[in-house]
């Protein structure tokens, strides 16, 4: 009993010094040296500065950019504390904030877009991501908003659809996940068009 | 759904096929090779830890608790102190007692529950040294158990399974790592962060603030999505960009939560010589996949009831989704997202890619099925198999009992204490998450722990006990940490991994003693299609009644609501 403990405690202190430390060090050595922007957080630096990543959606509220899904962590688009909302599919105040999401939509868009129907809003504008971060908007919705964009930055509609276009990440390999617009991407390249 | 995301998981399926068979004959190597590459660090190690001789099933599990017990109390340790040690660039604070004490049991026993949020409670080294570690020697526990418990089928006569401490080492070393350092390189290529740098800070185009939290994430994500364990280094789990980037990505996350698992059915087929039986048992493991992949996908692409009386459009197609895209990410989408759920529940992994909570009712219920079979659907690493061992038995003594026989199992005979451990196995389990699922519904203290109002809070009840209990780990996340959630938790993971872990052992001992007998004209054949029928109906008859009380007071209730 007392040797197979001490034989244990022997284990866990080799399998502790081999996987704990050894493994993620090389592993963190390979990545700082064949991937080192990826692998430090895909940082987005402009002017010398962090401006956000590539891979965390930002909060934006100015009609002259494109915006981002709703998110569920305090404050919205915290990418140090990750959350889902966790509202059940039943749940009362999942109607209420989607009801409010989607009128918010309306009344920032109809300016631009006088058309503009509650059928014509793609459920991800409405929803909270899983992450909170989710950096990407559906296709549908980037269009949905192009028209805004366009109009308050003073830009023709096919050279914002063209940015649009320029910054959907598509599916990997052309099967694989779901087309993406990645609304920080996209409003980078707006504010080198248009400053 | 359209055709895309249902090609994506057909190629899904037939990658895990393809993948799966030859690592399954190279595992049944491994376990069965007297001299491996290396083998004097083996023969080292083995002599450092002083011993290498065959064991009884007792003296193996023994082996086991000694071994997870010290573990236990350094992980509790760790985290109790972590605020003082290195590696802990972003100065986070201790973790708190009951968490400690929940997430300690969470990850020796396999499970990752995660009452914490990992990117803004767990200090580097206790993520590092803590909890990847345990994802690493918690699979390989699960794995060296079934590979003791096979070797036991596959032996005559003769009362050892093997030696603990060897299977432990090489699950560890020559299969586990390799994979792992493949998966890593793999995802960080598509952007998974891995890094020691603390968290950065942007200022956004708006002008604010955004701290954007990092760390070695990529070397853990691997490990957590092979060894079946799953706790995420963030709080959202594989829906975080920084843990699962791209599709590509999200494709490789998926695959390997059921690789090993699913190799493990050719490599038992290998080892105790019954190939024909085994695919059997990939075949009504594939079947019951499919059957969950069938409801939960359709499910989540309908949508909600409050989605669809919203006005808003859910119709997939024109540029989106569409669905139930509620805490979803939009690079993965319905199909994905489904998939993921499915797969994770199959197995005891029990990360993510979108919130369960926020899951249309009968998406969300298949989960909460898929666990309460004991995961045997593949499974989690070893625990599947071993699990998927018992209804076996109790298959065989079904059939025995309709042609009047003794019932046999690879030319072994089926008895009454096999069917007393096969029935334990099987049984204890789900009896106590139904157990503990009542005592939380019924009391102040483990009513708080509900987030959601309405039957939904029920179901977030069963859920968390039915994932802990099942050591699964994933969440119906609204399920708030209490002293009570997280130590009644806590005792659903250590009897959950410990009480089939022994009954696993003491089933292979009590047939590795056993003589062989010759096959006869009455023996039921274990290797065709009757049998797989058998093995899902058994499942269903057994887990699939005890759920059924329960999923009928939440999901299903919330299923007619709307």
């Amino acid at each position: 009993m007392w040797r197979d403990l001490r034989g244990a405690v022997v284990a866990i202190v080799i399998l502790t010094l081999a996987f704990g430390f050894a493994y993620p060090a090389v592993m963190t050595g390979f990545a700082q040296v064949a991937f080192k922007d990826k692998a430090n957080g895909s940082l987005i630096i402009r002017n010398g500065k962090v401006i956000g990543s590539q891979l965390a959606g930002q909060e934006f509220e100015s009609a002259r950019y494109f915006h981002e899904r709703p998110s569920a962590t305090s404050p919205a688009y915290n990418a140090g504390a990750t959350t889902f909302a966790n509202l059940g599919p039943t749940n009362p105040d999942l109607a209420k904030n989607v009801t409010a999401a989607a009128a918010a939509i309306l009344k920032l868009e109809r300016p631009y877009n006088p058309g503009l129907k509650i059928g014509d809003i793609p459920v991800d504008a409405v929803t909270t991501s899983g992450s909170g971060i989710d950096p990407d908007i559906s296709p549908a919705y980037a269009s949905l908003q192009s028209r805004r964009v366009a109009a308050v930055r003073h830009l023709p509609l096919d050279a914002v659809q063209k940015l649009i276009d320029r910054n959907t990440d598509g599916r990997s390999l052309g099967f694989l996940g779901e087309p993406g617009v990645n609304v920080l991407k996209l409003n980078v390249a707006l504010d080198r068009e248009s400053s | 759904m359209n055709g895309q995301g249902l090609g994506q998981i057909i190629v899904y399926a037939v990658v895990l096929i393809a993948l799966s068979y030859p690592l399954g004959i190279y595992m049944a190597k491994i376990y069965t090779a007297d001299r491996l590459p290396l083998g004097s660090l083996e023969r080292g190690f083995l002599r450092l830890v002083g011993n290498a001789r065959e064991q009884s099933w007792r003296s193996y599990g023994t082996s086991v608790l000694i071994f997870s017990v010290p573990f236990f109390v350094l992980l509790y340790v760790l985290q109790r102190v972590q605020a003082h040690l290195f590696l802990n660039p972003d100065n986070l604070a201790n973790v708190p007692s009951h968490i400690s004490l929940n997430t300690a049991a969470s990850f020796v026993t396999n499970t990752n529950w995660q009452y914490y949020g990992g990117e803004y409670t767990m200090s580097y080294l206790s993520q590092m040294a803590g909890l990847a570690v345990q994802n690493f020697v918690s699979a390989a526990v699960g794995m060296a158990v079934l590979a003791a418990v096979v070797r036991g089928l596959a032996r005559r006569s003769r009362g050892e399974l093997g030696n603990f401490w060897q299977d432990l080492y090489r699950s560890c070393v020559y299969i586990l790592l390799p994979l792992a350092v493949v998966l890593t390189v793999i995802l960080v290529s598509q952007g998974v962060v891995q890094t020691f740098h603390g968290h950065a800070t942007a200022t956004t185009l708006e002008g604010a603030q955004q701290t954007i939290a990092r760390g070695p994430a990529a070397s853990q994500i691997a490990i957590k999505q092979l060894g079946t364990n799953g706790g995420g280094f963030y709080n959202s789990n594989s829906s975080v960009p920084f843990e699962n980037p791209t599709g590509l990505s999200n494709f490789f996350e998926m695959l390997a939560i059921l690789l090993i698992p699913a190799g493990q059915v050719f490599m038992f087929g290998r080892m105790v010589g019954a190939r024909r039986h085994a695919t059997m048992v990939f075949a009504a493991m594939f079947v019951m996949f499919a059957i969950g992949v069938a409801v939960a996908l359709p499910a989540e692409q309908h949508g909600s009831q409050v989605l669809r009386n919203s006005g808003v459009n859910i119709t997939e197609g024109g540029g989106q989704s569409g669905g139930n895209m509620s805490d979803k990410e939009v690079r993965d989408g319905i199909a994905n997202t489904s998939l993921w759920a499915v797969a994770t529940t199959n197995a005891s992994n029990g990360s993510v890619a979108g919130g369960h909570d926020a899951f249309t009712a009968y998406g969300g219920a298949v989960p909460i099925v898929n666990m309460f079979t004991g995961e045997v659907i593949f499974g989690g690493v070893g625990s599947g198999l071993y699990g998927m061992f018992f209804y076996i038995v109790i298959a065989v003594f079904v059939a025995g009992l309709m042609v009047g026989r003794t019932p046999e199992w690879l030319g072994k005979k089926i008895e009454a204490r096999e069917i007393k451990l096969a029935a334990i196995g099987a049984l204890f389990v789900p009896s106590m998450v139904l157990f503990l699922t009542a005592l939380a519904i019924t009391t102040k203290g483990g009513l708080a722990s509900i987030y959601n109002v309405g039957v939904h809070g029920f179901s977030e009840t069963l859920y968390a006990y039915d994932s802990q209990g099942n050591n699964n780990g994933s969440a119906f996340a609204g399920y708030g940490a209490t002293n009570f959630s997280a130590n009644f938790g806590a005792i659903a993971m250590l009897l959950g991994r410990f009480v089939p872990l022994l009954a696993a052992l003491a089933l292979g001992g009590s047939l590795a003693a056993k003589r062989a007998v010759p096959e006869s004209a009455g023996t039921f054949r274990t290797d065709g299609g009757t049998f797989a029928v058998l093995l899902v109906g058994v499942i269903a008859l057994t887990a699939g009644l005890m759920i059924f009380p329960a999923l009928t007071l939440g999901p299903i209730v919330e299923g007619l609501m709307h």
